[in-house]
Parts: C-alpha cells; structure tokens; sequence
C-alpha cells in the first residue's frame, strides 16, 4: 500500500470515532468508546479541530461541519458556568469531563486550564476556517470570540506566576504548577493572547524558566519524557523557525525539538534498558496512555510491574513495555519515514487494526492479554484518534498549521511569549 | 557516650577559647579541629557524644539499609542468575543488633576518654548561656572568648489530631523496635521518611508512604523524585503523594488513620506509624537572650555566610541554624567556625561545593545549583546526561536505573551543579564535588583516567559528550568559514 494510501486509511479511520461518539444535540465528544465513557473538553477541542480536515477530505459537507461546530459553540455559550459542584466550568474554564448527555461535570473532576486551551485550540480553529458570511458562520465566529473572551486566565494562577493544574470546587486550586517543559506551550499562548485577562508575559518567563536543555543519548534537546508532549501544541501551531527567548539560546526551535524527541525515543528503544524485548528501530513510541493496569507478576523470569492509563516517558520512565502506537503515528510532520515505518510495523504485529484503522491507545507484548500477542488496550481514545487526524494533515497539507498562522490570538500570544523569526 | 558512673566534670578552666554546646558531627568537628590548632576548648553535650547522627541519624539508618539491601538482593537473585537456598525469613532483632554494633564501636572513636584525652574540657550537663561571653553547666560558670551552638534538632510533632494519642515513632526510637511492624505508615516522603520506608518494606513491613506536596524529596529534580517513587513502588509501598493525614485513632490493635488527597479519602489501618516530617531547631532553654543571639523556635538561629549569630562571638553550625539547605554540613560548618572564630578567617559557606546525598535505592545525589536556580541568575545551562544503562559496570551489576546529569554553564564546560541518582550515588558525587572545589571544568574531568570497569564512568563519559559536542560545534564553525570563503 501506498503511503498516500496508508494515511487516507488512517486519517478517515480515526474520523469514525469522532461520527460516532459526537453527542449531536451539544456537540460534546467521549473521552473513549468505552462504556459510560464521558464527554472530554480535550477530546471536543479535537473535534472542532477535525471537522474543517472533514470538509477538506470530503468526509463531510462544510454545511454538516458548521452545523456540528455551532452545536458545540452553542452548548457551552449556555451551559452553566460557576463555582457550584455541578456546573460546567468556572471562570470560562471547563470541567475536564462533562456528562454526554446533561453536559454537567462528572467524576467530581477539576476545572482543567489544558484541556480548556485544547477545547479553546479547536473553537479557534473553527473560528479561523469558518469565515463564510452565512449566518451559521458568523454565529461560529462571534461565539468564538465569546467564549476567549470569557476565560480569566489570571485567576488559574490563584496569585502565583505559573498557572495551576486545575480546581475543584470542594477544595480549590490543585497543588500542582505547570512545571518543566510539556504540552502546555499552547495554554500559555491563548492565556498570554487574551484581550480580556491576559496572563502577564512574565508567567510564561517564569514557566520556561523550569525548562531543561540536556544532551540525551548525544541529542542536545528540551527535555520531556513522553511522546504526547512534542506533539499537542504542534498539532496547532507551526513552530517551523519560529523561536522564543529560549529556543534563540540555544540555537534551536520547538520543531526540531520534536524530532530530536523521535531520535530519543529510537535509541532508547534500541537500548531497551529494560529487556522487554519488544522494543525496536520500528516499536518505539513512550507516551500516556492507557496500560495493562495496575498488577506485578513474573514474566519470562522476571518481575514486571504494569501501568493503567499514565505518562509513559524516555529515558527516565515509567516503562512497563506499553507502546502508544499514536505517539510513533503523531510523529508523523517531525519524522515521516520513520513513522511510517513504525506504523507499518504495527500493522504487520495486528493486521486487524486495519478493520477499523484506528489505532488502539496501546500495546504490550510482555503483558498478558487475549493472544500470545499480549495485551492490548480495549476501544479507542478520542485524544489518540484526533491527534492522528490532525497531524496527518499537517504533515499532508499543512491545513491546521496554515489556518493557526492567522489566528490572531495565536499570533499575538506567540508574540508576547517573544517568539520571532519564520513565518511570524 | 553518656557518662559513665565514674566520669566528673573538669574544673572550668576559663576562658575557653572556643566553648561548644552540642557533641553532635557539628560540635565534635569544631572541638577537635580547635585543639589541634592549639585551643582551650569546652564541649558540653547533655546526652548522648555524637548527637543524632551517631545515635539515631545517619548511622542506625545506613546500617539498617544496608541489611535491607541485602534482602532486596536476595529477593532479586534469579535475576542475577542467582538461587537463595530455601525461603527468605527476616530476623528483625538480628538486623536491630547489627545496628546496635555498629553505634557502639563508632561511638568508641569519640568516647568521653579519647576526647578528654586530646585536651577538650569536655562537660556533660544541659548548656545555658549566662550572659555575652558564659554559659552554666551543672552548676559551674564556664567563660569564653568564642563559643559555637551546634544543639542541634529534634523531630517535628505534626499537630495530627489523634495521633499524640496513638503514639508514634520519630527517628529518635524508630532504631530501638524489636520486632519489625507488619504494617507501618509512614508520614513524611523527604529523606528520612523514603530511606526508613524503604528499608522497612524490604524488612517485610507493608509500608504506606504518605506525603502532602505532589512529589518526594521536594528540593530535588523532579526526573530523580520520579525515579525514586517507580523504585519504592517496586518495593511494594503503597505510595499517597499530595496526601494529608487528617487524623489518627486506635481501634483494637490497629492505629488507623484518615487520608485525604484531593476530594479522595481513604482509611489505613496499620501497627506503627512513623513520622518523618521535619525536625525542629534545639533552642528553647538555651536562654540566648542572655548572649544577644537572636533566634526563631521554629526556623532556628539565623547566621552570616562566615556562620556568625547576631552576637559577633557566638557562632552557630549544623541542624541548629535557621534556614539551613545543608542540614548535613556539619563538618564543612564545624570548620569554617574554627577557622573564623579562632584564626582570623573569612571562610564563607557559600563558597563550599557542597554535595548530599539521600540514601535510598537508587541513592540520590546532588552537589551545586538546580538549573532552576541557574535559570532563576539568567545564567544559560546545558546539561550533560548520561543513563547509568549506558554504563558497562551498572549493566553488569545490575544497577542500571538512574543517571549522572552535569549541568554547565552553556558554551563553557565550568560545572555549575550535578545530579546523580544511582546505586552508589553518593559516592559518584565526590568526583564532581572535588572538580568543582578544585576548579577543574569538563574538559579536565574528560582527561582523568579511570580503571575500567567502573560506574564513575559515568562521569568521564558526560564529560566526554561535552568534549564531543564542542568539537562538533568547532567543526561546524570551521566548515561555516571556510564555505564562506
Ligand atoms: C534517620 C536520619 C538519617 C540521617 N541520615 C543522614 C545522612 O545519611 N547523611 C547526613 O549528612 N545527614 C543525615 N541525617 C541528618 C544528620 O543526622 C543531622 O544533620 C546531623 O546529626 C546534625 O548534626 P548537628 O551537630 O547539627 O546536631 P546533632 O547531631 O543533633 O547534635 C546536637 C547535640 O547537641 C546536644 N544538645 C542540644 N541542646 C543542648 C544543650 N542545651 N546543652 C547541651 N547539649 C545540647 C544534643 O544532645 C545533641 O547531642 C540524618 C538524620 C536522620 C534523623
């Protein structure tokens, strides 16, 4: 099959999660396919994301997608926002998971400042793409605005420079900040960018001011361990040439910096500390995602320890021998022949992906499951599927990328980081 | 030790040139560097000589490791291609009567004779400071020219309701258990609480290791506190970070206890707990009003870098000082104190290179600044990382989990600070400590020669990657230039 072929598969597979498992009265997305699965901010982030790669792909009509996206937008225009339990977010921020159905929060979750910045990634992408003058359009696109405008990004600093992991109303802020570098680059942009309750630029500072540039396996690079955290803020902003204060010091950029991650992430599985055995040139790909759960037993010998859902990460750990086969796939726009080829690795290791080419959010060959195959994880992640979406196309066309570059809160958010050069 | 039945107090013989309060590592290394130089020296110490370190610190917990090491080698012998004959049983007493050896025949070193007999006054009683420039010990006036506080701390009580009233061990008693508890709770995850849950779970306790901010050890980085949880999970605790215990209370034969991460609670019932949260400075009845020496009863007695109190003769050194990063400096400080009391030094503590370690499996290890600091300075950092799995000899010794990370300033190979997380940590830090003392940058560690196999390799092989990328970047100048042309 033809690469152009493999993608096509690939892209239009992981398009069915988001048909199927959309809530077509609010626009809200599962998390997973599984059972009782709840709706995910991040996931409908996704969502919105993917519908403008529908219509391009010819998956659906513009007027289908618009439709989607206005349902979506509508829905948390109105949806109750407070620091009651069962409200839908707080200060313009939304509860990670809400119900399918009510749209209420669930799982007395926490109001989430990165999953509301992915949900706000993709309101702002159907804000750039849907410039039409049709009413349903217009609406999409004053909405957008709303709803960026409403989000007090300062208050997710409760009074520190960083921004807090998140809230909840039975015991306030989490004591977590982001820390070191990860996928939060995004959150940082949109939070530096509001016209309303701008972050001050001095957060951003102070957040890059945790980073780590190591040499890694004779790789100079910014360092994160899992896989997911090269690619989230990717899937939106072309960070091509463009450089902030500290990618200039050190002679770099945030892309080169993700296909550094993919030469990480290739050694180690070479090296396999380990000795899973199951690692190689083409099995590669630490990231979070979903695990084996959480047991210790002998195998071939030795004491393994296995993993559910959690940040997998290069070299430091945790590794039980799970791969995130999205991760090696995402790594499409940073490495495209070596993803392809762990792809079709994959592929060959469980041709029945192919029934649905959605690849599942992980794998482990050391850990028991249905077949001598090992364990395998059950349905599909929203995140995974529409993070493959999003980075085939970039990689293919460059679509997200394009429409972000004239974002203007991308743009300015990049800007007051003190990103320069390249296509800014 | 403690006085024996026949030991007097000498006459005082005033004024001492340096009068120390504390025969812990501190006072001990200040009164034996001082007689050297020739000083009239008074130690007063109202316990036992060599404080907790010796007694319930340092020593009891290394001991205590090692035996526990052992037993997690054991466990792990297949995969050394290995085979325990039979079952593995832990004799408790056995391990508690190692630790009780080893205190005894350290504390031989610096018995009340052998100090007595190098020429220190030495005083057993409680220390009060009388006025500026004396001190009263049972019953005796003792004066000085100089004198240094280095009392020490004791354990935190955290204000848990409930728990007072369950008892609970501190680090002061934990070495005195005769019988390793089947289930203990651990409440603290800073060194002292990691080093004793880890060593009791490999004892054959099911630990819970409980501790409230989101990470161990919280001043290290976060890959080595990362490390650190995977290697404890492995040893079976059950790990609670970001966890609060809320309260404490006996039902039978258990202790329970109530804790809340989160909006989560959850209840353990255990037969011990242990608490490691911290210690608090030993100030209180010192009565340093009397001296002018300004201090805080929680964070303790504020010093200069030349280690002096708001009293320009009264030096203070060791757990006791307020604000202390180094709690274990006690012999850098009990220095630095003579050489500035007594021999007109300005020896500055902040010029120290000064390395720690806690001794966990893998042993975590740091020397200099974090690169947050360097980063907090504006100062650029780049960072040399070598995985102990890319090191020859931690592959054959099995003992291939963490890593050696060199930071430097960028472009330069001048050290700014190390971490090590590795079985032997704490002996693979002294290499970069004594290069940094020295002065000596990467380039001098690239050309040091090291016996092969070794996990020091480690080191010379970061200095390595730093020799390497400066060729390539000399190479891609050259290769600019000269295409330029
Ligand atoms: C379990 C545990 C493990 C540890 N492991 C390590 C380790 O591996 N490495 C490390 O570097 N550090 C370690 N530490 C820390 C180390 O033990 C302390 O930092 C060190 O003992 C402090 O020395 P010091 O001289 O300041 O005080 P101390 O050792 O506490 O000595 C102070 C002395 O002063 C005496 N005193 C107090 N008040 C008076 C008074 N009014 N009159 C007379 N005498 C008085 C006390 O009785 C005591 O003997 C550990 C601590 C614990 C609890």
């Amino acid at each position: 099959m033809l690469d152009d072929e493999l993608l096509d598969h690939l892209q239009r597979g992981a398009f069915g999660y988001f048909a199927d498992e959309a809530n077509p009265a609010n626009g809200l997305v599962a998390d997973t396919s599984r059972k009782d699965s709840p709706a995910s901010i991040a996931v409908v982030g996704l969502a919105l994301s993917v519908y403008p790669v529908a219509v391009e792909r010819g998956w659906l009509t513009r007027e289908d997608a618009a439709a989607r996206t206005l349902v979506t937008l509508r829905f948390f225009e109105t949806s109750a926002q407070g620091s009651g339990a069962d409200a839908t977010g707080y200060n313009g921020f939304y509860y990670h998971f809400l119900d399918r159905e009510s749209g209420k929060r669930v799982w007395r979750c926490e109001v989430s400042p990165i999953d509301t910045a992915l949900l706000f990634a993709g309101i702002l992408t159907a804000g750039a793409y849907f410039t039409d003058a049709t009413s349903t359009e217009a609406e999409i696109r004053a909405l957008a605005r709303e709803l960026y405008g409403r989000i007090d990004w300062n208050w997710a600093r409760n009074g520190k420079v960083a921004v807090a992991h998140g809230w909840k109303p039975e015991n306030g802020f989490l004591h977590y900040a982001w820390e070191g570098y990860n996928e939060a680059t995004l959150l940082y942009v949109l939070g530096l960018a509001s016209p309303t309750h701008p972050l001050p630029a001095a957060s951003y500072a102070a957040w890059t001011a945790t980073y780590q540039w190591e040499r890694i396996y004779g790789c100079d690079l910014l360092y994160a361990g899992p896989l997911f955290i090269h690619q989230f803020s990717h899937a939106w902003i072309d960070f091509r040439k463009i450089r902030d204060p500290f990618m200039r010091e050190k002679g770099s950029d945030y892309f080169e910096n993700s296909c550094r991650a993919v030469d990480v992430q290739r050694e180690y599985a070479r090296r396999d500390p380990n000795e899973y055995g199951t690692y190689g040139p083409d099995s590669w790909g630490l990231s979070a995602g979903d695990g084996p759960g959480l047991r210790t037993m002998r195998v071939h010998g030795r004491e393994r320890r296995f993993f559910e859902y959690t940040a997998r990460g290069v070299p430091y750990g945790p590794d039980d021998g799970t791969i995130a086969p999205v991760a090696a796939l995402a790594s499409l726009p940073f490495a495209p022949a070596l993803a392809l080829s762990a792809v079709r690795h994959f592929l060959e290791l469980y041709p029945e992906w192919a029934d649905t080419w959605r690849l599942p959010s992980g794998f482990n060959r050391n850990a028991p499951g249905a077949d001598s195959r090992g364990w395998i994880s059950e349905g599909s992640y929203g995140l995974d599927q529409g993070i493959a979406i999003l980075m085939i196309e970039n990689y293919r066309s460059g679509l997200i990328w394009k429409l972000m570059r004239n974002s203007p809160p991308i743009r300015t958010g990049l800007k007051r980081a003190g990103f320069e050069g390249g296509w800014l | 030790m403690t006085t024996s039945p026949s030991w007097r107090n000498p006459d005082p013989r005033g004024p001492y040139h340096l009068l120390i309060i504390g025969a812990g590592p501190a006072g001990l290394i200040a009164a034996r560097a001082a007689v050297r130089g020739g000083a009239k020296v008074a130690l007063i110490e109202r316990n036992l000589l060599g404080g907790s370190c010796l007694n319930n610190g340092c020593i009891p917990s290394k001991a205590i490791i090692r035996t526990s090491r052992l037993y997690r080698e054991m466990r792990d012998a297949e995969h050394f291609g290995g085979r325990v004959p039979g079952g593995i049983a832990v004799d408790f007493p056995a391990v508690m009567e190692r630790v009780r050896r080893i205190r005894a025949r350290l504390s031989e070193r610096g018995s009340a004779e052998r100090l007595a007999a190098m020429g220190i006054d030495l005083h057993f009683g409680e220390a009060r400071f009388a006025g500026p420039d004396s001190v009263t010990v049972g019953g005796n006036v003792l004066r000085f020219k100089k004198a240094l506080v280095a009392t020490g701390a004791r354990p935190v009580r955290p204000p848990i309701p409930g728990l007072e009233e369950a008892g609970y061990l501190t680090y002061e008693n934990v070495f005195d258990l005769t019988e390793c508890p089947q289930r203990l709770l651990v409440i603290g995850g800073g060194p002292v609480g990691c080093e004793l849950a880890q060593a009791f779970a490999r004892l054959g306790s099911r630990v819970t290791l409980v501790e409230e901010d989101p990470m161990f050890l919280g001043h290290e980085e976060r890959d080595a506190a990362q490390l650190l949880s995977d290697a404890l999970a492995r040893d079976g605790i059950e790990i609670h970070l970001d966890t609060q215990t809320t309260r404490v209370r006996v039902e039978g034969n258990d202790k329970v206890a109530d804790l809340v991460n989160d909006d989560t609670k959850r209840t353990v019932a255990v037969d011990q707990i242990l608490v490691g949260v911290g210690t608090a400075p030993n100030v209180q009845g010192l009565e340093l009003e009397a001296a002018g020496v300004v201090y805080d009863d929680a964070r303790g007695i504020p010093v200069d870098d030349f280690l002096r109190t708001t009293n320009r003769r009264i030096f203070a050194a060791g757990d006791v000082c307020a604000g202390n990063r180094f709690p274990h400096i006690e012999s850098a400080a009990g220095r630095i104190v003579v050489a500035n009391a007594l021999f007109l030094g300005r020896q500055r503590l902040s010029a120290e290179a000064i390395p720690w370690c806690t001794f966990t499996d893998p042993e975590i290890a740091h020397v200099g600044m974090y690169v947050t600091e360097a980063r907090q300075k504006n100062i650029p950092v780049k960072t040399f990382t070598i995985l102990m799995h890319e090191v020859d000899r931690a592959i054959t010794d099995g003992e291939e989990e963490g890593f050696v990370k060199v930071h430097v300033r960028e472009g330069t190979g001048k050290i700014l600070g190390a971490t090590v997380v590795a079985s032997h940590a704490g002996d693979l830090i002294n290499e970069i400590s004594l290069a940094m003392s020295a002065g000596l940058d990467l380039h001098a560690l690239a050309r040091v020669n090291q016996p092969y196999p070794t996990q020091s390799q480690a080191i010379k092989m970061a200095a390595g990657a730093y020799v390497a990328s400066r060729r390539t970047s000399f190479r891609t100048w050259l290769m600019t230039k000269w295409l330029s042309w």
